[in-house]
């Protein structure tokens, strides 16, 4: 085929690349047709998981929480997994979802933070960036399908203004002041959303209040969850991750 | 067999005779159709004298509102009220089914009927059919031992509790009990717990909506309160609508006279209706 | 009992019974939301629904569906929100990069041109958006393309696309098109009556869909540029 090449002006290039050879059948991706013979199948389900992790804007800042349990199938097997990350100076990341994969990706950040410091030119990421490049990271790899198995929720001060902002395996992203991943979602989100919407200007205080609130009714309900639980807090003093708190409880009511 | 004077009586009971024809049909690349669902946010607590049960009103047709105020809390008898979740027919029929077994009982009796009566009866119904009547249940109700709830699923396991939430905005309405339910709760806090409930699962959840239904059932009365609460209004139309007469195309008009063959007069006597058979 | 003894064992069960399935990864999904776009002769009204969810539940109340592409162009996109994230990433970059090579910005005909075909070039890996391109052409007439997810393009002068586009499509045929209407003069649309249409749309949208909700927001496109405005919708 050397006469085909691009200096040949007398013949045309090929009409369209990238595309099945004539007589050839075109490998689409992630199609199965092939796959089956010599194609190979990658992790396609998650196997030590974090339940929920939520996360709540208040007057001057974000507060975000994520119980410590690892869990293996429906087998509490690792109980002191944290989960929230402390990213830089104005940035936390918490993630639920498949353990192995967050502690990838936490790798990966871990190092371009320190090349980021090695530059020494005063700058440092800013949450909406690492907002952007996580969402770039998962989306490039569910379109591989293999995708990270991960709801990642990232919080942190955008110029000096409270940024909270969640990227789930499909790269799916978004911003709100309420956000909550895993079974959260269903039980954590109502209160927060009815907390938030009834006082926008509330205090660290009382964020962290409705905080610990919905981790003990996820502690009553869901059954991936742990009562033991971290809370990042966020605002433009810097970072604090306390933990582990205790959730208590009570079960009187199971022998009403 | 069967003939003009005596019809033959069908076996009571769901009729099955198409179901072998339908699983073929479905085999062979049929679209069964579908049946609407109530997405639903339901719940029940038991409070100081009685038990409130409370309902959104949106019936959904997969991702189309089939209906914006449904009644989903349904009567079974004077002192007992249902909460339905799931395929909205098997839920309204259960519940009448059930409902005229309940007064049967009651007439055979001559006593209130007891609320775990009722819960043995939709469970073995819904046991019986192996979850093909999808219907989720909330029963409350109030007897001589004092106020009772139940939550039943489609399959006919039951549960007795002190509060329960079911459908599709069940974890949402569940938060809200799990935070703030107590037990001897008065009446006004119990109306606004259950309420709060299901408000939750109406904002939070997209199957459930429109408004919040209420039931109180004390000890010897009920008070049902339909909307209790309007969670949501329609927003107001900006402009008119309205068409210009002649807008509709007439494709063709035929005039046809009316005429009158005979005229008779005939008087009748203002006499009350008869009731005595 | 005839009837038990018949047909006990042998031919059950009637009905098909879930058997377990293996968890199989989808790289899609249906964030919903609703787009609608009208043109008229010297302006082009698009706008979106702010709901962003997925299955039975709302991810956020307050997300932009409408991205500026030029100062006479936008793109209205729903369905997957991951692909649209991405789709727009790049057209915005190419539409940059037009500009700097070209040193003037893109017409709206030519953006819809490039639109449909990156569009067609995921062709058989498809972003699952449905777009709608709104703005003004060269004579500066409003205009509004709209595509399928694999890049089939066509103009029109008012569209509705995405959850509710089935439900309000045949209400701007009748309205704005004026079809199934005998005898009416076929005023051309004026800004007002397009905006309340707008509007009228979107509440009969958030009453009969679950995806559709929480507010809209408008962006007004004239050649003086593009005005933004919003409105609420229920929230349920």
């Amino acid at each position: 085929m050397a006469f085909m090449t691009k200096g040949d002006w007398y013949n045309s290039q090929a009409f369209w690349q990238n595309g099945p050879a004539p007589g050839a059948i075109y490998n689409f991706p992630g199609n199965t047709a092939q796959s089956e013979s010599n194609g190979f199948q990658r992790s396609q389900a998650p196997i030590t998981t974090g339940t929920s992790v939520l996360g709540l804007h208040y007057k001057d800042g974000v507060v975000i929480a994520a119980d410590v349990l690892g869990s293996y199938g429906s087998l509490a097997k690792y109980r002191n997994c944290e989960r929230l990350m402390k990213v830089n100076d104005n940035i936390i990341l918490g993630a639920g979802g498949d353990f192995a994969d967050f502690q990838y990706i936490k790798n990966i950040i871990e190092q371009k933070i320190l090349e980021e410091e090695c530059l020494d030119d005063g700058f440092s990421l800013k949450p909406k960036s690492l907002h952007c490049w996580l969402t770039r990271v998962m989306y490039n790899r569910r379109s591989k399908f293999d995708p990270f198995w991960n709801n990642f929720i990232i919080a942190g001060m955008d110029d000096d203004k409270p940024f909270m902002g969640t990227v789930d395996k499909l790269g799916t992203a978004y911003a709100d002041p309420v956000i909550t991943t895993g079974y959260g979602a269903y039980m954590a989100t109502p209160l927060l959303r009815k907390a938030y919407e009834d006082n926008k200007e509330m205090t660290k205080e009382e964020a962290l209040q409705h905080i610990h609130k919905s981790m003990q009714v996820l502690f009553y309900r869901d059954a991936r969850s742990f009562p033991k639980y971290h809370v990042g807090i966020i605002n433009k003093d810097g970072i604090e991750i306390k933990g582990p708190l205790t959730l208590e409880s009570n079960w009187e009511v199971a022998n009403m | 067999m069967s003939s003009v004077l005596v019809p033959e009586i069908p076996a009571p009971g769901f009729s099955f005779d198409l179901c072998q024809r339908n699983n073929f049909l479905s085999k062979k690349g049929f679209q069964v159709p579908k049946a609407i669902k109530t997405g639903t946010t339901i719940a029940g607590i038991v409070y100081k004298d009685g038990v409130i049960l409370g309902a959104d009103t949106r019936a959904t047709e997969d991702t189309i509102v089939a209906d914006k105020n449904c009644r989903k809390i349904h009567y079974l008898a004077q002192n007992m009220y249902v909460c339905g979740a799931g395929t909205a027919a098997d839920t309204d029929m259960t519940s009448q089914m059930i409902a005229s077994q309940l007064e049967l009982h009651r007439l055979n009796t001559g006593r209130i009927v007891p609320v775990c009566t009722a819960n043995a009866m939709l469970k073995q119904l819904l046991f019986r059919h192996q979850g093909h009547i999808g219907a989720a249940l909330v029963l409350g109700g109030v007897d001589l031992d004092g106020p009772h709830l139940h939550c039943i699923f489609p399959h006919g396991s039951s549960d007795t509790q002190q509060y329960t939430t079911m459908g599709s905005g069940s974890l949402a309405a569940m938060a809200v009990f799990e935070s703030r339910w107590k037990p001897g709760l008065s009446e006004e806090e119990g109306k606004e717990l259950v309420a709060d409930a299901i408000r939750a699962g109406v904002f939070n959840d997209l199957a459930s909506g429109s408004n919040v239904d209420l039931c109180i059932i004390r000890k010897g009365s009920v008070e049902y309160i339909r909307p209790y609460d309007v969670a949501n209004v329609k927003g107001v139309k900006q402009s008119s609508y309205r068409y210009k007469r002649g807008t509709t195309a007439v494709l063709a008009q035929t005039i046809r006279p009316i005429i009158i063959e005979k005229e008779t007069i005939c008087k009748v006597d203002t006499e009350s209706m008869d009731t005595s058979s | 009992m005839a009837m038990l003894n018949e047909y006990s064992g042998r031919n059950l069960p009637d009905y098909e019974f879930e058997a377990v399935k293996k968890v199989h990864f989808s790289p899609y999904a249906d964030n919903g939301g609703s787009v609608i776009a009208l043109a008229g002769d010297d302006f082009c009204i698009i706008a979106g629904d702010t709901r962003l969810s997925s299955g039975f539940s709302i991810y956020t109340r307050e997300q932009q569906k409408l991205f500026p592409l030029s100062n006479t162009t936008v793109l209205g996109c729903s369905g997957c929100w991951c692909d649209t994230l991405t789709l727009t990433r790049i057209l915005s970059a190419r539409m940059q990069m037009y500009k700097h090579e070209h040193h003037k910005e893109m017409s709206t005909p030519a953006a819809a041109q490039m639109l449909s075909t990156m569009l067609y070039y995921k062709r058989f890996f498809p972003y699952y958006v449905s777009n709608m391109l709104a703005g003004l052409d060269e004579n500066g007439k409003g205009c509004v393309y709209s595509y399928d997810p694999i890049g089939h393009c066509e103009r029109s002068n008012y569209r509705a696309g995405g959850s509710a586009g089935a439900l309000l499509q045949p209400l701007l045929d009748n309205q704005v098109g004026y079809k199934n209407q005998e005898g009416v003069d076929p005023t051309p649309l004026s800004q007002e009556r397009a905006l309340s249409i707008i509007k009228d749309v979107f509440i009969s949208a958030a009453e009969r869909d679950i995806y559709t909700g929480d507010g809209i927001s408008i962006k007004i496109i004239t050649k003086d540029g593009v005005k933004n405005e919003s409105f609420s919708l229920r929230k349920d």
